[in-house]
């Protein structure tokens, strides 16, 4: 076949029509992807907050009804403690962070959802803060000492050579303790909810 | 054309990363680890291959002026494509690479094999410059990424070989790429002139 010559009405054709075609088959691919993206995110949520509240100890929790709240703070009541999914500017990119707090509003647990931090560096934040980790904030309270990185005059160990990444993270728990402290309210613990929990 | 020899011709003699020089963005950005060069590569390889195929089919029905953005509209197709099944299917992979994947785009490898090879050749010849073309820039960005990841961590494919702490972090940041990719240009064009 001869190539097709490049007058006004082919140039137009062609494009419209590889433009209609590529359009049609990821409109196709996103139908076909859509469900399993979402059930993706759903289940790590789901498992992120049983991580921050339960901790490597098994059991069931009831989680509410989520509330979301003025900057994007997403407030998550369970029996067992409250969860809060906070985000704060990183080095790279928006962290998301997912604390769990405890009646008297310790850090009971974190896990963060995304990051787009330097890999080697910044996302050790994902074990850096935990409870063996060299800069653990668990079981700290915020609201008794905010928690603020050792170079700036605090008492936390940040991550070596990534200072704005622990900056940020410690930033986004001092803001879910925040949101915390003026929303979430413990959930009634003699409920039937939490018997069902033993 | 021999299929075989246009394989190899991207493997080795006119491979993407270490003689032709293309790619440049991808190579240093995401070789922070194996795994991550490794999987960079493949999903390259995986756009180049269906981007070559498809455009060698078309490339009478495409008009010369308009040849670019046709290319370009077509390469962008496979990547949001993959970019959706690999967060369907592949989330871990997906979060460490995420960032990167829609850059495969305006990767240079990729335009550039479409207007040098499949444009001017038949499907077939097409599909083996794409496979070679993406193994050998898999290869480039897997070798890359090992020795980054065992010098700055003392790790391999995740595996630890030695503490973390006699690790070079300088390796892992932006200055340990051009070191190692400089060194391995250097031996690469070495074996070459033998």
């Amino acid at each position: 076949m001869k190539k097709l010559k490049s007058n006004l009405v082919n140039m137009t054709v062609v494009l419209t029509v590889i433009s209609v075609i590529a359009g049609g088959v990821l409109a196709y691919v996103n139908q076909v992807t859509q469900g399993p993206i979402a059930a993706i995110n759903e289940q790590k949520l789901q498992d992120g907050i049983k991580q921050v509240i339960l901790g490597t100890t098994d059991g069931e929790l009831n989680v509410e009804q989520p509330d979301t709240l003025d900057g994007g703070y997403v407030l998550y009541k369970t029996d067992k403690g409250t969860a809060v999914m906070a985000i704060e500017n990183g080095f790279a990119g928006p962290i998301s962070v997912l604390v769990g707090f405890d009646e008297q509003g310790a850090v009971k647990g974190y896990t963060i959802l995304a990051t787009s931090e330097t890999p080697g560096l910044g996302v050790k934040a994902d074990t850096w803060f935990q409870k063996d980790g060299k800069g653990s904030i668990i079981g700290r309270n915020p609201g008794e000492k905010e928690l603020v990185v050792s170079k700036d005059g605090g008492d936390v160990d940040a991550i070596t050579a990534s200072t704005i990444t622990s900056r940020a993270f410690l930033k986004a728990v001092n803001n879910a303790y925040q949101v915390y402290k003026n929303n979430g309210q413990w959930t009634d613990t003699n409920s039937g909810a939490s018997q069902k929990a033993h | 054309m021999n299929s075989f020899k246009v394989l190899m011709n991207g493997i080795i003699k006119e491979n993407p990363t270490f003689v032709l020089l293309l790619g440049m963005c991808p190579t240093l950005g995401t070789t922070s680890s194996a795994l991550n060069g490794m999987s960079m590569g493949l999903a390259t390889t995986f756009v180049l291959i269906c981007s070559n195929v498809v455009i060698s089919l078309i490339k009478n029905l495409i008009p010369d002026t308009v040849r670019i953005p046709a290319f370009i509209v077509v390469i962008a197709s496979f990547v949001t494509a993959l970019q959706m099944i690999m967060q369907a299917f592949a989330p871990d992979i997906y979060a460490s690479l995420g960032l990167f994947i829609p850059l495969i785009v305006v990767n240079c490898i990729i335009l550039g094999r479409a207007e040098a090879f499949a444009s001017k050749h038949g499907v077939v010849p097409s599909f083996f410059d794409g496979l070679g073309m993406g193994l050998g820039f898999t290869l480039a960005l897997t070798i890359l990424g090992a020795i980054r990841e065992l010098l700055g961590t003392g790790k391999l494919f995740g595996m630890t070989l030695w503490a973390e702490d006699y690790g070079m972090l300088m390796f892992v940041l932006a200055p340990g790429a051009f070191l190692v990719l400089g060194y391995l240009i250097a031996i690469v064009n070495k074996i070459r002139k033998v």
